[in-house]
């Protein structure tokens, strides 16, 4: 089937959509953004690639009607099947390339000392990788970096101590091969990763194996079924680098426009607060994009300016917002600047002022800056939609609703859990529009 | 600010009283006493003007009440002031346009931009553009002070000015209204000089937080019950015995525009320094003596303008020896022991006087201290700590 | 991953680098230029004086009158930007006291002095005898002459222009001008060089400016062709070179502007487009205007991201700020002193905010251009604040897309090519998408 594919190369996360001929989302993806951006778009893809296989099987397996009332479950149960094989394949390759890394002059007489810990630390961390993927189990992250490294920092650790050998030196060798092995892309794995998780799952709910073939055949058609990847357009900060033509390659500004569009056809004006940057855009009946703008050279008032707060306070980022809803009191921020809010912050503090109501009045100054933003390009037009990784932070989002009412009366705020995938969205759906609407193919890089 | 929290219970109660006063104007930023101003007889009409000068006496003589706006302070939230500005350009004219897109200087019949900076400049023009049916005028002054030059030139935009205002009002400005508006107004600045000199005698008995609130009423008040107002409040202040400290005498120089927040000009003060000078408002000191009230008037303003008025970093300085003299005399005058340096941000002519000034406070060795701010600075710890460490080294100097 | 915008510079493919290319004029007024910088430096040893003087308002052929050599302290500064000099003069006046939040032209001008004072040619730069100050159009310009003042004595005299604060030049700001003219600046003139003036001498070189100001206004307005032979902004800055500094009244110029005519003349009826640095643009996607200075340290770079993407500046306010010549104005022999007065008064940084919204709007009109692009100077307050009023304005009134970019000019600090790439390439997008769809519905 042909699939339409957008690609949302951010500064610290890389998001991918696909889309059908219909334009229905069949699947999202996600992964950290790295320092090889080829790899990152790549690994996107992918996962939303396999996100999409899972909506398929979902589709396939709801019409058979095989596993009824336990679809769910067991879609659940084979994704984290499917993400536990997934994982132990890296291990094994993280495990090569980390024995690669340590040999050599480096590491002089201590060498063996290294290697036999290494063997040990992967040999717990083989033992532990089943119970990261039980129901309910609690990952900080689903980016194999974050995983591997929690996981290799405790049990390499503990090896260390044991074995007398130098932490650092596993340390060390960890950061070396991560690097590599995060950014290799496995994409010849992934159809023998879930025939074997789909052997998992139903071992691991050996009732649904008693219906073996009624379930194992929808899921198998989907696997013999080609996703085409028929157009594919890239967008977002990094886009310069993604491997393109040009006529595959759009602004962030149109495709989030569009994308915001997508989700809610009545949006009118867009506003995305993200790491690096805070957009405003108006954009019409269409979707087209009217006009934007964005924060100045000065990053005032974007997520990062959250991050530096948090790590003032000693908290994490997600953190901020559920204390800034405790606040009971308006206290007046007056900095968006990243250089003096831990100044202003500590100041407040020191005057006696309750962490609560300062988090407030930053979530308030941060949105104060956008509202600025808001202005300038044009103010506020029902409905309005709120994107990006400040749209998740409720404090934010409480700030932003008062002050659009104060200034703009009521009018619709839209807030999509799935915001994230905001600007890949719009990029897919350029894809579609290229081939369906424009008749367009796909080009190679020029 | 809690005033009874200074005084001592039953003592100063009309001190208490006048400051009170003073302070619900500072913090009025509805201008609701222009509105009553305006409201107590008809056809009344109120003209704003912002830092430095602009000569109100034209204003006045127009039977116009002079407003003068300074920005927003750090009580009001910028929404759609920032919209137009970029981040490296200072807060005054953010803050300002936010009081006139939310409607609080409707009660404005017209403003007046004088040339301060290109960044006021280029807001009277967008005050056109935004506020069609307001009268807006850029006032320009001369930066060459001959009277055959600059003060001729000068002489005509006054005289626009006064037509203008004068069809604005229905009738002409008459030589003798504007006569008794510079006697009016001699009287203030006189009233002015006396809180000055008062304040640099025994700076305890006026602290800076008060006179800079009593100032403050100045820019939203009739000039004769603002010179009432100032002398009330010098007669109040004399009459408590205040405790002495032994703080360190400053002038503050470089706050000509955008003002700095009431919480800084107090932390100066908690910080160990006595302000016997400073350039807050100085529209009302512009002119250092009487100006005539026999003769041309208008002549008379432009006399008084080019060769007996303050200077300020707007102002072009016509040979190099006279850069610092003003300054170096309101040190010397003042009996200063230093001079605090404040500037807002991004402000251009602040800044880039700065360094000029520095130098020639260095030549004659001025102990001297620097620092930005903003209308709306929200940490004064930095700066408590800088001047009181200021303070303490000039009283090492003068103790060595 | 923390730090994107420095990981990502442009990719720039590893070829050799290409000859730039520039048109025979463009070569014609770098010797000029550079022949400048040369009588500067050998002026003293010539015994003759020097001028140091503004752009805008400059009187050029009222200081060739007394034979005094002219010192330009703007295209000083910008000449170090473009050779990369300006980051180490901006730091050293940062360090010698100078606030990081004022203009770059005056650090980098006052860091040059403090570093020996090196003309950008490598010459030196000797100190100015006269420090002409044309206050036309920027507040900054007083401060930097009294700063210069300060430190190295130079006499100065003040030719205060008083600003267009309603959208006019009334007779009394005429004469206010034309006093100071007669009674200060030419009594300086005269001081300080030696020479009495002689008016008729001023006529003279007033008849060459005005051949020369009539071959310029019909250069930068060969841009209504389509394709635009020239590129009004980053091009232009080569075409205003000779008339905006020390050259306008002197026949060398004259002969500039005639041989730079008969290029772009020839230019447009083989219908080409503009040349840029990496040679002629072939196909012209988006006309635009342009509000503010460029920014010098990266202007090659800057450029290269217009016509990487088909982008031609069609009229640009820039090349206006040494003097509005496209509605009419001309020097005046028959009435010289006040020709140079009415001048001052006219340039672009001197008009108000309506006049300016008026003018890009005609300009949008005029040229048929996509949209306008604002790059936003640190620096330049007397350009940039404001500007998102122009922006809004202007997109009301022609219905046309405005952008908004930021940067300094010569402070390298300020210029993050990512960050501007990245909006321009949006907004071309845009533009773009707004035609496609004006093409459906």
């Amino acid at each position: 089937m042909r699939t339409f594919i957008g690609i949302d190369l951010g500064s610290t996360t890389t998001k991918a959509v696909v889309i059908d001929e219909a334009q229905r989302v069949l699947g999202r993806g996600i992964t950290n953004s790295r320092s090889n951006y080829d790899a990152a778009a790549a690994i996107a893809k992918q996962e939303a690639l396999v996100n999409a296989r899972f909506q398929l099987f979902r589709e396939a397996l709801s019409v058979s009607g095989a596993l009824a009332d336990r679809l769910e479950e067991f879609l659940a149960q084979l994704e984290r099947d499917f993400r536990l094989e997934q994982y132990l394949e890296q291990l094994d390759d993280l495990e090569a390339t980390c024995r690669r890394n340590a040999e050599g002059p480096r590491f002089g007489t201590a060498v063996a000392g290294v290697l036999a810990a290494l063997e040990e630390v992967f040999r717990r961390l083989q033992d532990e990788a089943p119970s990261l993927f039980v129901p309910g189990a609690n990952r900080k992250s689903d980016f194999f970096r974050d995983i591997a490294g929690a996981q290799y920092l405790a049990a390499g650790e503990t090896v260390a101590k044991e074995a007398g050998v130098r932490y650092d030196m596993l340390l060390n060798v960890f950061d070396r091969s991560i690097i590599e092995v995060e950014n290799r892309v496995y994409g010849e794995s992934i159809r023998p990763h879930l025939t074997a998780a789909l052997e998992r799952t139903f071992r691991a709910m050996p009732e649904t194996a008693a219906r073996g073939d009624a379930v194992r055949s929808p899921i198998q058609g989907i696997l013999d079924t080609d996703l085409e990847e028929t157009y594919v357009v890239g967008t977002g900060y990094g886009r310069a680098r993604l491997p393109f033509s040009k006529e595959h390659i759009r602004s962030e500004i149109l495709c989030h426009g569009l994308g915001a569009h997508v989700m809610y056809p009545s949006t009118a004006t867009v506003l995305d607060i993200g790491g690096q940057d805070t957009k405003a855009i108006q954009v019409d009946a269409n979707g087209i994009v009217e006009s934007f703008q964005m924060n100045d050279r000065c990053a005032a008032g974007c997520g990062r300016y959250l991050g530096y707060i948090a790590d003032e306070m000693n908290m994490g980022l997600h953190e901020l917002g559920p204390l800034a809803m405790k606040s009971t009191k308006t206290i007046r921020i007056n900095s968006t600047c990243t250089v003096f809010a831990g100044a202003e912050l500590r100041d407040r503090l020191s005057l006696g002022e309750k962490r609560e109501d300062i988090m407030a009045g930053l979530h308030r100054a941060i949105v104060l800056r956008a509202m600025s933003i808001l202005a300038r390009s044009g103010g506020i037009k029902n409905e309005f939609t709120f994107t990006g990784g400040v749209a998740k932070n409720e404090a934010a989002v409480k700030a932003l609703r008062q002050l659009v009412t104060e200034n703009y009366g009521e009018l619709t705020l839209n807030i999509n859990p799935d915001s994230i995938y905001t600007g890949a969205l719009g990029g897919a759906t350029f894809a579609w529009r290229a081939v369906v609407e424009e008749g367009r193919q796909a080009q190679a890089r020029s | 600010m809690n005033a009874s929290s200074i005084h001592p219970a039953g003592q100063g109660g009309a001190l208490q009283e006048i400051v009170r006063r003073c302070e619900a104007l500072y913090e009025d930023l509805h201008f609701e006493s222009v509105k009553r101003w305006k409201a107590a007889a008809p056809g009344r009409k109120a003209i704003g003007y912002m830092p430095v000068y602009v000569p109100c006496e034209i204003i006045h003589a127009a039977g116009m009440l002079p407003v003068g706006i300074l920005g927003g302070g750090d009580q009001l939230e910028v929404i759609q002031g920032d919209a137009y500005y970029q981040s490296y350009i200072c807060r005054i004219p953010r803050s300002t346009l936010e009081l006139g897109l939310t409607g609080r200087l409707d009660c404005l019949d017209g403003m007046l931009f004088p040339s301060i900076c290109d960044v006021i400049r280029n807001l009277s023009g967008m005050w056109q553009m935004m506020f069609k049916d307001k009268y807006v005028k850029y006032v320009d002054v001369p930066q060459n002070y001959r009277d055959d030059v600059g003060g001729d030139f000068y002489i005509h935009e006054m005289q626009v000015l006064r037509e203008d205002l004068g069809a604005l009002a229905g009738r002409p400005i008459t030589d003798e209204a504007l006569r008794a508006s510079i006697a009016v107004y001699n009287e203030n600045r006189r009233a002015v000089r006396e809180l000055y000199a008062y304040r640099a005698a025994k700076p305890w008995q006026a602290p800076t937080s008060e006179v800079y609130l009593v100032l403050r009423a100045g820019m939203v008040l009739p000039p004769e019950e603002h010179t009432a107002l100032v002398r009330a409040y010098i007669a109040a202040a004399d009459a408590l015995e205040r405790p002495k400290r032994d703080n360190a005498r400053v002038v503050v120089t470089g706050s000509f525009c955008e003002q700095p927040p009431l919480g800084l000009i107090k932390s100066i003060e908690m910080a160990g320094c006595y302000v016997v000078d400073d350039d807050y408002m100085l529209v009302l000191r512009w002119l250092l003596d009487d100006v005539p009230v026999t003769g041309e008037p208008l002549a008379e303003l432009s006399k008084a303008f080019l060769h007996r008025s303050a200077s300020t970093a707007s102002k072009y300085d016509d040979k190099r020896e006279d850069k610092g003299k003003f300054l170096l005399q309101q040190v010397k005058k003042s009996g200063a022991e230093g001079v605090i340096f404040a500037a807002a941000s991004f402000c251009d002519p602040a800044l880039l006087e700065r360094p000029m000034l520095l130098d020639v406070l260095s030549a004659h060795k001025i102990p001297h201290t620097n620092f930005k701010y903003a209308e709306n600075t929200g940490q004064m710890a930095p700066i408590r700590e800088q001047t009181g460490t200021f303070a303490d080294s000039i009283k090492l100097w003068s103790a060595a | 991953m923390s730090t994107p915008i420095q990981m990502m510079p442009p990719a720039a493919p590893k070829k050799p680098p290409a000859p730039v290319q520039k048109e025979d004029a463009m070569w014609l007024q770098k010797e000029m230029i550079n022949r400048n910088y040369h009588e500067l430096g050998v002026a003293h040893d010539q015994g003759r004086k020097i001028c140091a003087t503004f752009v805008p308002g400059n009187l050029n052929e009222l200081v060739m009158c007394f034979d005094m050599a002219r010192s330009l302290p703007e295209t000083n500064a910008l000449q170090n930007g473009m050779r990369k000099k300006s980051g180490k003069f901006i730091m050293d006046a940062e360090r010698d006291g100078h606030s990081e939040d004022v203009c770059t032209y005056v650090k980098s001008d006052l860091g040059m002095l403090l570093n020996g004072a090196i003309g950008p040619t490598g010459e030196p730069l000797p100190a100015p005898d006269l420090l002409l100050l044309s206050y036309t159009g920027c507040f900054t310009f007083m401060k930097w002459f009294e700063l210069v003042r300060q430190k190295y004595g130079c006499e100065t005299v003040m030719l205060h222009v008083p600003y267009q604060g309603d959208g006019r030049v009334s007779k009394a700001m005429r004469d206010y001008v034309l006093k100071q003219i007669t009674r200060e600046v030419i009594p300086a003139l005269e001081r300080v060089s030696g020479v009495k003036f002689d008016i008729d001498r001023l006529r003279q070189y007033m008849r060459e400016s005005v051949k020369a100001e009539e071959d310029l206004v019909r250069v930068l307005q060969s841009a209504k062709n389509r394709p635009s032979p020239i590129d009004g902004y980053f091009g232009a800055v080569y075409y205003i070179g000779p008339m905006f500094t020390a050259f306008r009244g002197a026949p060398e110029a004259t002969q500039f502007y005639s041989v730079l005519r008969q290029e772009i003349d020839e230019r447009v009826r083989q219908g080409k487009g503009p040349i840029t640095p990496d040679g002629e643009l072939t196909e012209e996607k988006y006309r635009l205007v342009v509000e503010g200075p460029p920014n010098w340290t990266s202007f090659r770079d800057f450029w290269k991201m217009f016509y990487d993407e088909g982008a031609v500046v069609v009229a640009s306010t820039y090349a206006k700020v040494g003097g509005v010549y496209d509605f009419g104005f001309r020097h005046d022999p028959d009435h010289p002193l006040e020709s140079l007065a009415e001048y001052c008064l006219g340039c672009y940084t001197n008009l108000n905010f309506p006049q300016r919204v008026d003018m890009i709007c005609r300009y949008i009109e005029d040229y048929q251009a996509d949209g306008l692009l604002i790059n936003s100077i640190k620096s330049c307050n007397s350009f940039s604040a404001g500007q998102l009023l122009i922006l809004r304005e202007v997109e009301k009134r022609t219905g046309k897309p405005a952008a908004f970019v930021e940067s300094d000019l010569v402070d390298p600090r300020y210029f993050s090519a990512a960050n501007i790439k990245n909006r321009l390439e949006s907004y071309l997008q845009m533009i773009k998408q707004k035609r496609a769809a004006a093409a459906v519905h």
